[in-house]
């Protein structure tokens, strides 16, 4: 008989292994992420390594924890961050993803109604990016013990032969793409926050980028690096690059994309977009000789894409923006995060 | 963002730089060193180096980083009171945020709030009188900084308390006044400054006749600028035509937004709350007469240096920083004998490192063209 989840909100009953663990991980959390592999319940998924073995020859692995605030945003909520984070970590080593694992640790008294929104939204994402949940656990904490819901997912992925994406690859002459506007998702946070009372339209970017990256080595065979610009933003990666590969990265202020309503958001508050977190943003860095297709592709993928600027050869490991009076500058790290300025 | 725009054109910058650059000349023919104008406003410190404005002047003038950044001259001792007040029971402390990571002798507020302290950013005083209002049971408590543009806001906030009759709010008050500063600066021995570009958010409330002491009395041209890029390119075009033309004035380019005689309501609020402090202490700068203000006495009941037991030590600054050098133009950021080892952004010894307005901070952040800072920082990770 199907188990029926009737709760209206998680208590401490629910983490505690009894029959009320039971009836919200197979009443509630199952629905949503059923799959062969999760299905026989078991400890542990057991995934089936001829499959992997004949989409490359590396296995990629990564783990990430999530804990915004709010839990939902405009153009998402912690779940498709939670699925569309690990994947596109995944995916920035070329890999393709495969099958990911899902803990959550709830603070009692979490709606069930919100809950399930969110469980419904890690469907949704994990179907866009061709992934499965196949293991999970869950935790109830005490009131304070956590606050509101935190997710971890951990993924495994599939690297293809040829590929060798890594950031100490940047090479002089290289170009640095971006695959859209900066800043969305940092800015659709703060203000969803509530606290900004802006009265503006900002949207998260939140996406998996796994198609994109299948795109873009489809249209250049040597890809030197990827990541995806999340926190800190598209100015904290590109200092990873130089730092990596000893080699300077030029910006092009004037070709830097951001949305008028998030440049406004960044003015009124002292903030720069090229911190701002994204969650559906990738930064790669590729021959020259291959712009023009790696734009195609990406835009045949529904998103934009920008030149944004080079690699040079000096200052070794620094990352310069020529601004657009033509004078350059530094482009550093955050010292921790980006606080707003008084005046 | 056409509004920002129009202040960002890169033509008009380049015309901007063409003049300086034509006009310098007939003002360097009779001069033996550089021209060093000050910019008082951590504000016009960030765009200057933001934009990169210094590569655009030609050789012969030298911009001076002044001391006008509220956040970076808050005294140890006063960052110190902050904490004690916020460790407080039933407090909630609101703060701006770049005031979070300034450092006191034992912690910053980013620290103490990790220590258990209820700490809050707010983006203006309204968000403190809103908690206020949502927490009857707690003492509410905004750390008010800054110079004369963010005093209107926190003197209305306490007026409006006031005619709510929320006891519960009270002002951590270490606002501080443009003027005396500029004058201390004046009539410091080393001073080397030609002219000054005046802050317009501050002109905005005062308006232009505060600024005549430095024109009049100093013999020093200055001229109240906005704060994006070309409003600063203008100040200094129009300042370099003073020089050019042996004049001495007090110019306003941020008549847009500034008007002569300020804005007497916000004025009004100011006079109405607040009363000069007999001296106040600047981080890097020592006391300075009357370059603060406090709440009046009629206005005890929202004053937390009233309301809670502070303990109000003085904290010598540290005697390594040369803050006081940076400041007055005797020397460069970079010349300072820390800048870059001890003293960095994530660790400020000294004032100017602490907010990314500070002179210090935006060379270390910013400032490609500066050979040693590769070196010295370097060094700093050793």
């Amino acid at each position: 008989m199907a188990i029926r989840f009737n709760d209206p909100i998680i208590t401490l009953a629910h983490g505690a292994g009894g029959k009320a663990m039971r009836d919200l991980v197979e009443g509630l959390i199952l629905p949503y992420f059923d799959n062969e592999l999760l299905a026989p319940l078991e400890d542990q998924a057991r995934v089936p390594l001829g499959e992997l073995t004949a989409l490359g020859d590396r296995l990629a692995m990564t783990t990430d924890s999530f804990v915004v605030d709010p839990l939902e945003f405009p153009g998402g909520d912690i779940g498709t961050l939670a699925i569309n984070g690990t994947v596109n970590d995944l995916a920035m080593s070329g890999a393709i993803p495969r099958y990911l694992t899902c803990g959550l640790i709830i603070e009692e008294g979490l709606e069930v109604g919100l809950l399930k929104r969110i469980l419904g939204s890690m469907k949704q994402a994990a179907a866009k990016a061709g992934v499965a949940i196949v293991s999970g656990d869950t935790k109830v904490v005490q009131r304070g013990g956590a606050d509101k819901l935190f997710i971890n997912t951990a993924g495994i992925g599939v690297i293809p032969a040829d590929a060798d994406i890594r950031a100490s690859r940047a090479q002089v002459g290289d170009v640095v793409i971006v695959n859209g506007v900066l800043g969305d998702h940092g800015a659709a946070v703060l203000n969803a926050r509530g606290d900004l009372a802006l009265d503006v339209e900002l949207r998260s970017d939140c996406q998996p980028l796994n198609r994109q990256v299948q795109a873009l080595r489809a249209a250049c065979p040597d890809v030197h690096c990827l990541r995806d610009a999340t926190r800190g933003g598209v100015a904290t990666v590109l200092n990873e690059f130089a730092e990596s590969a000893q080699v300077a990265i030029r910006l092009n202020e004037r070709d830097i994309p951001v949305r008028d309503t998030v440049r406004g958001v960044c003015e009124i508050l002292g903030l720069d977009a090229l911190y701002l977190a994204n969650e559906g943003r990738l930064v790669a860095i590729l021959p020259a000789e291959y712009v023009q297709a790696t734009l195609s592709a990406l835009h045949a993928c529904g998103d934009e894409a920008h030149v944004i600027g080079e690699v040079i050869p000096s200052p070794a490991g620094r990352v310069l923006m020529k601004t657009v009076f033509g004078s350059e500058r530094i482009v550093d790290r955050l010292v921790g995060e980006q606080l707003p300025r008084i005046c | 963002m056409k509004l920002v725009d129009e202040f960002r054109d890169p033509d008009k910058a380049q015309a901007l730089a063409t003049h300086i650059r034509e006009v310098l000349p007939k003002v360097m023919a009779d001069r033996r060193r550089t021209l060093q104008i000050m910019e008082f406003c951590g504000g016009h410190t960030h765009t200057i180096f933001k934009f990169g404005l210094e590569e655009l002047l030609p050789e012969g003038i030298e911009l001076v980083h002044g001391p006008g950044c509220p956040v970076c001259v808050l005294p140890m001792g006063r960052i110190d009171d902050a904490i004690a007040i916020a460790h407080q029971p039933n407090v909630i402390f609101t703060t701006f945020g770049d005031a979070m990571r300034v450092p006191g002798s034992r912690q910053s507020l980013l620290q103490a709030k990790a220590d258990g302290a209820d700490i809050r950013m707010v983006y203006s005083p309204t968000d403190a009188l809103a908690l206020a209002r949502q927490h009857p049971e707690k003492r509410v408590v905004f750390f008010a900084l800054g110079f004369e543009t963010t005093m209107p806001s926190t003197a209305l906030t306490v007026l409006q308390a006031e005619k709510e009759g929320l006891g519960n709010f009270s002002l951590f008050c270490n606002h501080i006044t443009t003027v005396p500063t500029i004058k201390a600066v004046l009539d410091s021995p080393a001073m080397q400054i030609d002219g000054f570009i005046a802050p317009g958010h501050v002109s905005m409330v005062v308006g232009e006749q505060p600024f005549q002491f430095v024109a009049g009395h100093y013999n020093k041209p200055i001229v109240i600028a906005g704060f994006e890029p070309l409003d600063i390119l203008q100040a200094l075009s129009m300042l370099i035509d003073q020089f050019a033309e042996s004049r001495c004035e007090v110019a306003n380019q941020y008549t847009r937004v500034a008007p002569p005689e300020g804005n007497p309501a916000g004025l009004a609020a100011i006079h109405k709350v607040f009363e000069l402090r007999e001296f106040f202490e600047w981080r890097g700068l020592g006391s300075i007469d009357h370059s603060g203000v406090k709440m009046r006495p009629a206005f005890a009941q929202f004053d937390a240096e009233c309301i809670f037991d502070v303990p109000n030590v003085r904290i010598a600054d540290p005697k390594s920083a040369q803050c006081g050098e940076v400041v007055k133009g005797v020397i460069k950021p970079w010349e300072c004998k820390v800048f870059g080892k001890a003293c960095t952004p994530q660790t400020p010894v000294g004032a100017l490192m602490v907010s990314s307005e500070g002179a210090c901070a935006a060379y270390y952040n910013y400032g490609k063209h500066i050979p040693r800072v590769d070196a010295l920082r370097f060094d700093a990770t050793e």
